[in-house]
């Protein structure tokens, strides 16, 4: 197809270079350097999608970041297909393919139009009024509908194949926006020999200059001078130039971040270059040129396809070289039309009129428009347009009323004058200021290291806005620790200047009026939704905002807000300022997930962290269970076995013989100094003074509240070094809780901690068998029950390298805790298999070793306690110190709620039927009977088939459960109620004859 | 993200080394036990929750694991100055009292 509306020599792309590509299955041809809305409309293609709410045709609106209208699906494959992507940024590859979104069946007949004709049923705020019962029909019916219907691109349903990189960076002068300010700014800056990075949205930069005809800086076209510019930074060391590159957020500390885009413009990207990095760039200083985004005009069917921003039309004809139609209405409050007008013009466009809403516009440009035979309607206003999928009239008033004429145009171009972006000033928490003169909000009060120049600091002209940006990047650059700048501030000679506009309705979208005059075109607000807000009683910007959804879609009101604002404020009779701004907040424009996640997804989302023996237990057939970041055994399935099979062979095993179990992922801490046993002694409950050395104890840590914290056994290897164990989840924040009492309440101590938990590999070997196997590998430790009873510690060697030995049982039969230093720990291990295979042992993982531990009533902190729990509930006060005066947690202990009656106290529960395994987290009823919601007066904690007891096996917390010995309570389940008996919490050898067995 | 002065590195690092740590200058009592409920919740439980200066205790968890104490603006979220564990709390602030 031919590209009809490219208009030989005019534009700075290169006709020869042509590049093909479809948009919704119809081929076009474009040009290298276009974008895809360039490419279209030199293919005289408008009408680009349907709006969100009415499926109203739409077209394209503008030439950059705020586009609300050309919102498409680019798709490269299954994959990789990126819905909502404005069509005015993405770049023109060869091969693109585009398709519109929202509509069905097609783009130029879609039914959800109906919508159009039913849109008084979709008023402001018709979410809240119509869909209000029956409040279930709301997830079933209505929501799905909707979204259904109102919605914009579709979500690619594949994992994103694409990777993304992420990148630091540090630099004095931070230049956010690559037009005449920027480029001004980052050249004064970079002279002074500072680290300098300049970047912009577009992939080239040049900003307004792309359009600006009428601009001449040091001898040249505006354009070309940006690229002499830029080609002399780029060839400094200090400055780095990042293009295509969006400035999203603005943080604390002047730290910002920025999404560049490396491949999304590329034809075939290489499979190996990320598709986008995030920077995140501290700056000492940043100057903010963010440039200005012109507004439209507010009227009757102002969202037809063929109606654009006038600055928009001129960028594509001056640098695309696109004729946006050939015969061209302009409506107007403000001069920057003009140019546009007369570009179009001398390019051989017919203007069909310039109509002004305002009474004398007098000036240069209005002056050459007429020179160039232009007709002007002074003091008029467009009440209305007329076309389907092309606007093809406009209709003429005064805009005081009177005779009404229609002017035949195939496009609009519409400008109410230019709104500075203070979205990042106001991201990096400034405070903008109504200017009463020029009804705009402005960069007021800083609230960090940054300034704005050029038109998002409100100054009108190139000349003034290049003078502002070279002083204030030489100042950022000296502030930050530059020298003086040398260079020759670059000397505008010309430029254009224009005067204000309006904000608001224009005459048209009066109030009595039921006519859709569009504010905020990408949700579909009309100035009707606006001043209904107010009439509901919506008063602050913020309600009339979220009850008529201006400005919240994703362009975030960029051509909107004010406008919204401004119709607000006038039907509230009020002054701007004093109905308020909304919020601008980040991302200024859509960042991917892709760029913020970077290589934080998939094996690298978080760390795994496996012990020394994880190979060995792997090539063993071990399912693994995740603890936290941690992969443990949790059982060693044999051919056929399921898990309960399994676990019961595993649980036989240890008590009849021995079991191996990788216990390494216990958190380790070493206490040692002068003071050693006097830190344990606050930080537990425990005494620890008396301990011997070479003996060991179960710790009880508290926090300050007096509940249980952590626990653990620590041996005490000196008399000035414990080793102190703690659970696999515990070990990091027991550390912490240690550093912190020693760092800043008992700093008088003299003790130092040490985490040792990853470099000793743990490996229980436990059963009655225990002793036999390790006792051929120990070397230079007595092992008989005389010289090493239970709960005792020994140093020496095993298999030839150095041990802790503990001698101790979380299964309550006789049994060893072999640490070795990490490296050794499978080689130890599979000494220890070995010997173990003499005596019929087994491995086994956590299912079997909680199995075991419950059996034997021993709690696991965070399982069988949840924060709440002191240690008389979990029948552990024997573990304090009676005699101490001081610990952590001793003052908590007697607060009036832990020492009152009625607690819940831990304890074993029998259900009458053996088989039945209760769910953990049942709650208990004395009453089953009771009416519902019953009295629940307890909850199961663990619950297991016990193979070695024969049944099912369970620990609870119970109000007054150890009063409650004996009685049957009675647990409420959906399809039963299980009748269980308290009992201790000990199900397997009460009297403990077995840890000696 | 914001940059914080380590009075122990001496210098700034970004807030990812760092962990909060709850409100600073409240003394554990050397004599614990002794203390009224009342006491006790006032040195457990309550916390000042200023709009404004604020004085907490930071730790520089992923550096020297220090924990040392610092003023922030709870309204501009800004630190206005950060001091060694056990130092007094400053009376006269950077910037105040102008």
């Amino acid at each position: 197809m031919m590209q009809s509306f490219r208009i030989p020599g005019a534009g700075r792309l290169t006709p020869a270079k042509t590049m093909r590509f479809t948009f919704d299955g119809q081929s076009f041809t474009g040009v290298a350097g276009d974008t895809l809305a360039s490419a279209l409309l030199a293919n005289g293609v408008h009408l680009v999608g349907r709006s969100f709410k009415y499926h109203r045709p739409r077209g394209i609106l503008s030439v950059g970041a705020e586009e609300p209208n050309a919102l498409v699906d680019i798709e490269r494959d299954a994959a990789r297909k990126t819905p909502n992507v404005r069509a005015t940024v993405q770049e023109l590859y060869d091969g693109l393919a585009a398709t519109s979104q929202n509509r069905w069946p097609s783009l130029s007949f879609d039914a959800g139009a109906v919508n159009d004709l039913a849109s008084p049923l979709f008023s402001a705020g018709f979410y809240y009024k119509t869909f209000m019962w029956p409040k279930a029909a709301w997830k079933s019916f209505y929501e799905p509908k909707i979204r259904a219907a109102a919605g914009l691109g579709v979500a690619p349903d594949q994992p994103d194949p694409d990777h993304y990189s992420a990148r630091f960076a540090h630099c004095e002068v931070l230049v956010l926006g690559g037009g005449a300010a920027g480029i001004a700014a980052a050249l004064a800056a970079a002279e002074t020999g500072v680290r300098v990075i300049l970047c912009d949205e577009q992939a080239e930069f040049g900003g307004a200059l792309r359009f600006e005809a009428g601009a001449k800086i040091d001898g040249a076209d505006g354009w070309a001078w940006a690229q002499t510019a830029i080609a002399k930074l780029s060839a400094m060391d200090n400055v780095r130039l990042l293009p295509r590159t969006t400035a999203f957020g603005y943080y604390a500390q002047n730290f910002v971040g920025l999404a560049e885009r490396l491949t999304d413009h590329l034809a075939s990207p290489d499979a190996n270059a990320p598709r986008e990095r995030l920077w995140q760039i501290r700056a000492k200083r940043v100057i903010l040129a963010a440039g200005a985004i012109e507004r439209h005009m507010v009227f009757a069917d102002n969202d037809r396809p063929g109606v654009m921003l006038a600055s928009a039309a001129r960028a594509y004809l001056n640098h695309y070289g696109v004729a946006i139609g050939r015969n061209v209405g302009v409506y107007t409050a403000n001069d920057s039309a003009y140019a546009a007008a007369i570009d179009l013009k001398k390019a051989g466009v017919d203007i069909a009129a310039i109509v002004d809403l305002r009474d004398n516009p007098s000036g240069p440009l209005v002056e050459e428009a007429r020179a160039l035979g232009i007709e002007i309607n002074h003091g008029r206003a467009v009440i209305r347009t007329g076309g389907r999928l092309r606007i093809s009239s406009m209709s003429v008033q005064p805009k005081n009323g009177g005779g009404e004429r229609k002017i035949a145009v195939d496009a609009l171009l519409m400008s109410a004058g230019w709104t500075p972006s203070v979205h990042l000033f106001s991201q990096s928490r400034g405070k903008v200021a109504f200017d009463e003169e020029t009804k705009r909000f402005l960069p007021g009060i800083y609230a960090q290291d940054c300034i704005s120049v050029g038109a998002c600091n409100g100054t009108d002209g190139l000349a003034a806005s290049v003078e502002e940006a070279y002083a204030a990047g030489a100042k950022a650059a000296k502030d930050a620790g530059g020298k003086a700048a040398k260079a020759a501030k670059p000397k505008v000679e010309a430029s254009e200047n224009w005067s204000r506009g309006m904000l608001g309705a224009a005459p048209g979208a009066g109030p009595d009026k039921i006519v859709k005059a569009f504010v905020d075109f990408q949700n579909d607000v009309t100035a009707k939704d606006i001043r209904l807000a107010v009439h509901e009683g919506m008063r602050s910007i913020e309600h009339v905002k979220r009850f008529t959804t201006n400005g919240m879609a994703t362009d975030q009101g960029k051509t909107s807000n004010m406008h919204g604002l401004a119709i607000a404020a006038d039907t509230l009779d009020k002054n701007i300022p004093e109905v308020g701004l909304t919020t601008f907040r980040a991302p200024y424009t859509p960042v991917t997930f892709g760029a913020i996640v970077g290589h934080a997804r998939g094996a690298l989302f978080d760390p795994t962290r496996k012990t020394a023996m994880h190979g060995w237990a792997e090539a063993h057939g071990a399912v693994f269970e995740d603890v936290g970041q941690w992969k443990r055994t949790w059982y060693f399935p044999k051919p056929g076995e399921d898990m309960h099979a399994a676990v019961n062979r595993e649980c036989r095993t240890v008590r009849q013989s021995a079991g191996l179990f990788d216990a390494s992922t216990l958190g380790k801490i070493e206490v040692v100094g002068p003071d050693a046993a006097t830190f344990m002694e606050l930080l537990y409950t425990n005494p620890w003074q008396k301990l011997d050395a070479g003996r060991c104890r179960y710790g009880v840590m508290l926090r300050e509240d007096g509940f249980i914290y952590d626990d653990g056994v620590v041996g005490r290897l000196a008399p000035d070094r414990f080793h102190v164990t703690t659970t696999t989840g515990g070990a990091a924040r027991v550390m912490n809780h240690m550093e912190d009492y020693l760092q800043t309440e008992f700093p008088h101590l003299n003790v130092w901690l040490t985490s040792i938990s990853e470099q000793w590999a743990v490996i229980a070997v436990q059963g009655p068998k225990s002793r036999d196997i390790i006792a051929p590998l120990v070397k230079g430790i007595d092992l008989s029950d005389e010289a090493m009873p239970h709960m005792s510690v020994r140093e020496g060697r095993i298999c030839g390298v150095p041990t802790r030995l503990f001698r101790m049982s979380f299964t309550g039969d006789r049994g060893f805790e072999v640490n070795v230093p990490a490296d050794y720990g499978q080689a130890v291990w599979e000494a220890l298999w070995t010997e173990g295979q003499k005596h019929g042992a087994c491995a086994y993982g956590t299912e079997a070793m909680h199995v075991l531990r419950a059996e034997k009533g021993y709690i696991i902190v965070g399982q069988d306690t949840d924060g709440t729990v002191t240690p008389a509930d979990a029948g552990l006060d024997w573990a304090i110190g009676k005699k101490k005066t001081d610990f952590v947690g001793i003052r908590g202990l007697t607060r009036p709620d832990l020492v009152a009656a009625g607690r819940k106290q831990l304890v074993g529960l029998r259900t009458n039927d053996p088989k039945i395994v209760l769910d953990e987290g049942a709650q208990i009823v004395a009453d089953p009977k009771q009416a519902i919601p019953m009295k629940m007066i307890g909850h199961v904690t663990s619950s297991y088939w016990s193979e070695n007891c024969g049944r099912s096996i369970a620990l609870g917390l119970l109000t007054d459960g150890r009063a409650r010995m004996g009685e049957t309570l009675h647990v409420p389940m959906p399809d039963r109620t299980i009748e269980v008996e308290v009992t201790g919490p000990v199900f397997f050898d009460e009297k403990g004859e077995r840890l000696n067995g | 993200m914001l940059l914080i002065h380590c009075p122990y590195c001496e210098e700034e690092r970004p807030e990812l080394e760092f962990r909060h740590a709850g409100e600073a200058h409240i003394a554990r009592p050397t004599d614990m036990a002794a203390m009224s409920d009342e006491d006790f919740e006032k040195f457990f439980f309550i916390r000042s929750n200023p709009k404004g200066v604020i004085y907490e205790r930071w730790r520089h968890v992923h550096g020297c694991a220090r924990f040392f104490n610092a003023v922030r603006d709870t309204v501009t979220d800004k630190f206005v100055m950060t001091y060694k564990a056990g130092e007094p709390q400053p009376k006269k602030l950077p910037g105040a009292g102008k």
